[in-house]
């Protein structure tokens, strides 16, 4: 069990000091930590960052949270969320301390804004595998969830203001008479 | 403890911060007029100009942003104390939450209706990703250098399973480089990862 612990304190512990650009940026972390240790699928992560979305605090923070329980219980999620939150504790006030010499640097700017283009990547990437998920199974490209994800789509763009959970609230009403 | 000269208990910062913790949905962009509501207009711990530069360091900084607000904010009222209390106030309710949502849900969870429900919720996801993803690229700076290494983040990760923690790192360094060669010249070539 304690190797469990020291596993999971040091896969979110990465987690925290790699992804730049909030909890989203997480994402693609957690489905590596996944693959890599086999403690859920990536459907089930899916499930998790629903979850995260539809309940209050950071989301990132839920993420934590949620597969450090589903992992070890409840001390798991006290121990994923306290190395997700650590290295960024560690390197704000580090920043805070430093923030008139280092931050506004150029050359610190300029890896800043490669960092953000680097993370839209990676959090194409997570999309790319939840979508594989959703609209293949093995072998045909499934016409519902792919028609469905245009609606959400579109309404999303169209009501901007409408907050996530009331998406994923439809989707699950949508799930529970179409599939 | 309501004396007028900022000398903020760290009660008063954990309770703060986990009422913006219990009350912000979503994270990210969403927090910050909560954030702002609470610490610039009823606590007065920051002006609105500092809470902006507050957000634009927790947003470049790793990690989730608004803990990395949280830490800031608490550093300045009651120095390491005060960023340790409003962090872990912060992050207090959604571990409370989410540990007992979790049992429950992995109880129900090969229910059918439930899968089904959850099934819906992925494409509800889906689309929700993919908008977060055009918010980001909208707000990144434009231009091929960049492209490129979006591009390149996700073919690596995508195709050849790299680590994200490998595409960071390269991309730390791509940046060092093309700082280094826009300075020397104003002719510039690199290539992505």
């Amino acid at each position: 069990m304690i190797i469990i612990y020291l596993t999971l304190f040091w896969e979110f512990f990465k987690a925290g000091l790699f992804a730049v650009g909030g909890g989203m940026a997480t994402i693609p972390f957690l489905f590596d930590i996944g693959e890599k240790t086999g403690w859920f699928t990536a459907a089930e992560l899916a499930d998790m960052i629903a979850v995260s979305e539809s309940t209050p605090g950071p989301i990132g923070v839920n993420m934590a949270t949620f597969v450090g329980t589903r992992v070890a219980g409840i001390p798991g999620g006290v121990i994923a969320t306290a190395g997700l939150v650590l290295p960024s504790l560690i390197v704000v006030l580090l920043v805070i301390t430093l923030l008139n010499k280092v931050y506004k640097m150029a050359s610190v700017q300029t890896v800043f804004s490669f960092l953000r283009a680097c993370t839209v990547g990676l959090i194409a990437n997570a999309l790319a595998q939840v979508a594989m998920l959703t609209f293949f199974d093995g072998k045909n490209v499934l016409i519902i969830p792919l028609v469905l994800f245009g609606v959400f789509f579109v309404l999303m763009n169209v009501f901007k203001k409408i907050h996530p959970i009331l998406w994923i609230g439809l989707g699950a009403v949508a799930g529970v008479i179409l599939f | 403890m309501t004396d007028k000269n900022n000398k903020t208990t760290l009660w008063e910062l954990f309770i703060s911060f986990a009422k913006i913790g219990v009350l912000t949905f979503g994270g990210g962009m969403s927090m910050l007029p909560m954030l702002q509501r609470e610490c610039v207009e009823s606590r007065k711990w920051a002006t609105d100009e500092e809470m902006l530069d507050y957000f634009a360091i927790g947003q470049c900084t790793p990690g989730i942003i608004a803990v990395n607000t949280a830490t800031i904010i608490g550093n300045k009222q009651r120095g390491l104390p005060g960023a340790l209390v409003s962090t872990a106030g912060v992050i207090f309710p959604s571990v409370l939450i989410i540990t007992v949502l979790a049992s429950i849900i992995l109880k129900y969870n090969n229910n059918s209706y439930v899968q089904k429900a959850f099934e819906g919720i992925r494409v509800a996801v889906c689309a929700l990703i993919l908008k977060s993803i055009l918010t980001l690229a909208k707000k990144a700076d434009k231009n091929m250098l960049y492209l490129l290494v979006t591009v390149g983040a996700f073919v690596a990760l995508f195709f050849y399973k790299a680590s994200p923690i490998a595409a960071v790192v390269a991309t730390i360094i791509i940046g060092i480089i093309a700082y280094y060669a826009e300075k020397n010249s104003p002719k510039k070539n690199e290539e992505g990862k």
